[in-house]
Formats: structure tokens, sequence, C-alpha cells
């Protein structure tokens, strides 16, 4: 019973903060409502049993995603003004395309069922006596561990990606050569003196730090 | 059923997201960022299916399934938040009808 209510509460919300996502007239309160409807979603997800991708949901969509977004549209200086123009022109074949794909959705809800040898098709049947997450790691780990292992490279390759198609080389900014530092030796900044016993740091004449040697300096390309 | 919820419940919430989203991408034209959050409420509404049909039938493949949909949704979402970024930086704008570039 509680149950139901959750559902009928959240899915509620869900689909309110979804109409308000796509309909909002600023898109920073746009993220706020996606970031609503992810946690309703989570809750859903928590309903139906999976607690794991629930929580997930929470950490990765509220915690990175929808803040990455966040960042996005606090940071580029855009005239969302301008951009909402032509809402009321895309409006029809918005609504038409909507409206048809919905109908077709009811149509197949209206008349879908299980397939009579459905459960014995069953890839793999939850184990009972055991936690979901357990459940999904037992799985994971063994089964589809390649596909974890793909999921794992795929999430590289779009960090790399990223981090290639937004880093930027500016005249002034300072980088680390790691061939400057790579190049030096222990010659270049160590000595060994002998010192008299007895003998003053000052008077021996060590400086410390060791004046730098005076180096060709390149300015053209310095940091890559 | 793992739930006392039925799974049609989550068909019908899972279908009328998916449209609401779907409706989003022809609403908001101009605004790739807005394109962006919808084609996540979309992925999230395929993973809101997943997720039913695993409970009702008690198979863990379908969580799993959801979780790998999860996955290629956080990278999409880097990488497309990226583009939006440097497309911003080298023309100003983010209005989907000025990315012609590469138009014949």
């Amino acid at each position: 019973m509680i149950a139901n209510i959750a559902f009928y509460v959240c899915s509620v919300i869900l689909l309110a903060s979804a109409a308000l996502v796509v309909s909002s007239r600023n898109p920073v309160h746009s993220v706020l409502f996606l970031i609503l409807s992810f946690f309703n979603a989570a809750v859903l997800f928590l309903i139906a049993g999976a607690e794991f991708l629930a929580l997930i949901l929470v950490i990765v969509y509220v915690g990175a995603v929808a803040v990455l977004f966040l960042f996005v549209v606090m940071m580029l200086d855009i005239d969302f003004a301008e951009l909402r123009s032509g809402f009321q022109r895309y409006l029809p074949v918005g609504a038409t395309v909507g409206a048809v794909l919905f109908v077709e959705l009811l149509l197949v809800l209206g008349g879908w069922r299980f397939a009579p040898q459905a459960p014995v098709l069953r890839f793999s049947p939850a184990p009972a006596n055991i936690s979901n997450t357990a459940a999904l790691g037992r799985l994971l780990y063994t089964d589809y561990i390649f596909l974890f292992q793909a999921a794992g490279v795929l999430l590289l390759v779009a960090m790399i990606g990223a981090i290639v198609l937004t880093l930027r080389e500016r005249k002034t900014s300072r980088h680390q050569s790691i061939r400057a530092q790579t190049d030096r030796t222990a010659a270049d900044t160590l000595a060994l003196v002998t010192v008299a016993v007895g003998a003053g740091v000052k008077e021996v004449g060590i400086f410390r730090p060791k004046p730098a040697s005076p180096e060709p300096v390149e300015e053209e390309h310095h940091g890559h | 059923m793992a739930t006392e919820v039925g799974l049609g419940h989550y068909l019908v919430v899972s279908a009328i997201l998916l449209v609401l989203a779907i409706f989003g991408i022809f609403l908001n034209r101009k605004n790739v960022i807005i394109i962006l959050m919808s084609i996540e409420l979309l992925l999230l509404a395929v993973n809101l299916n997943l997720v039913a049909f695993s409970a009702a039938l008690g198979d863990l493949v379908g969580q799993v399934f959801a979780m790998f949909v999860l996955t290629v949704a956080a990278a999409e979402a880097a990488i497309g938040l990226a583009i939006v970024v440097i497309y911003f930086r080298n023309r100003g704008s983010i209005q989907v009808e000025d990315v012609n570039l590469m138009k014949g």
C-alpha cells in the first residue's frame, strides 16, 4: 500500500518535472528539474527492487552529470531568450509527433503479453537470500566481465575525448615542461664541496640555492 | 513479482516520460543543451523499462543492461557538453541552426 502511494506520488513528480525540463524558460531551472526527475526515478527504481541502480542513479546522474550540465549552462554566456524564439513555431509539430508516438505506445501497452515460456528463458534469475547489490556484482564480475571492461574503456575514451576537446593552448598560460624536468641531471643542481672542519657556510662561499646557470630560453614552444 | 506495483504502471510512466523527452527535442530545436537533457530523460525512460521488466521477471540481466545504458549516457553527456563548449568558443553561439560548417 505504502509502495503504491509512493509510486504514484513519485511518478507524478517525475513526469511533471520532466515536462518542466523541456518547457522551462530558464535553462538553469531545466537542470534543476532534471535533478528532481532523477531523484524521483531513483525512488521508482527502489520500489522496483533495484537498490543498487537507484543509488547509482543518484550518485552518477545527480552528482556528476546534472552538475556538469549546470556548469556548462552557467559557464557559457548565452542569450537564452534568443534561443527560445521559435518555441511556438515548433510546438505543433512536436505535439503531433509526441501524440502519434504516445498513441502507438498505448497500442503496444494494450496488446502485449509475456510469452508462455518467458520464465523458463530467463538468463539469470535473481537468487534468493542475497541483496540486490551482491547479486548484481556476482553477475557483473563473472558472466558480464567483458562488457564491464568495455564499459570502463568507454568511460576512459569519453574522459580523454572530453579533455582533448576542451584543452586549449594559450600564449599566456604556463605549463609544466616535462622534457626540461626529465633532462635535468644531478650535475645541474648538485655540487660536492669539501668543507673544512669548523668553517662556516658563508666563509666557504656556498650559496644556497645554487645560482641558476644561464640557459637558452625557448620562448616559442615551451610546454608540450 | 518482487514489488506490489504492477508492471503496467511502470510501462505507462516510462512511455509518458519517453514521449515528453521526444517532445522536448522537437520543442527546443535551437537549444542544444536542452536537447541533451531531453536525451538524458529518454535514456532514463529506457532504464525504467529495463528495471521494471527485470523486476517483473525476476531476471537480473535487465538491471545489468540498465547499468551499461547509464554508463553510455554519462559518457555521451560528457562528450556532448565538451562539443558544446568548444563550439561556443569558436562561434559564440550554440544555435543548432548555425551548425552548418560542413555543409557542402
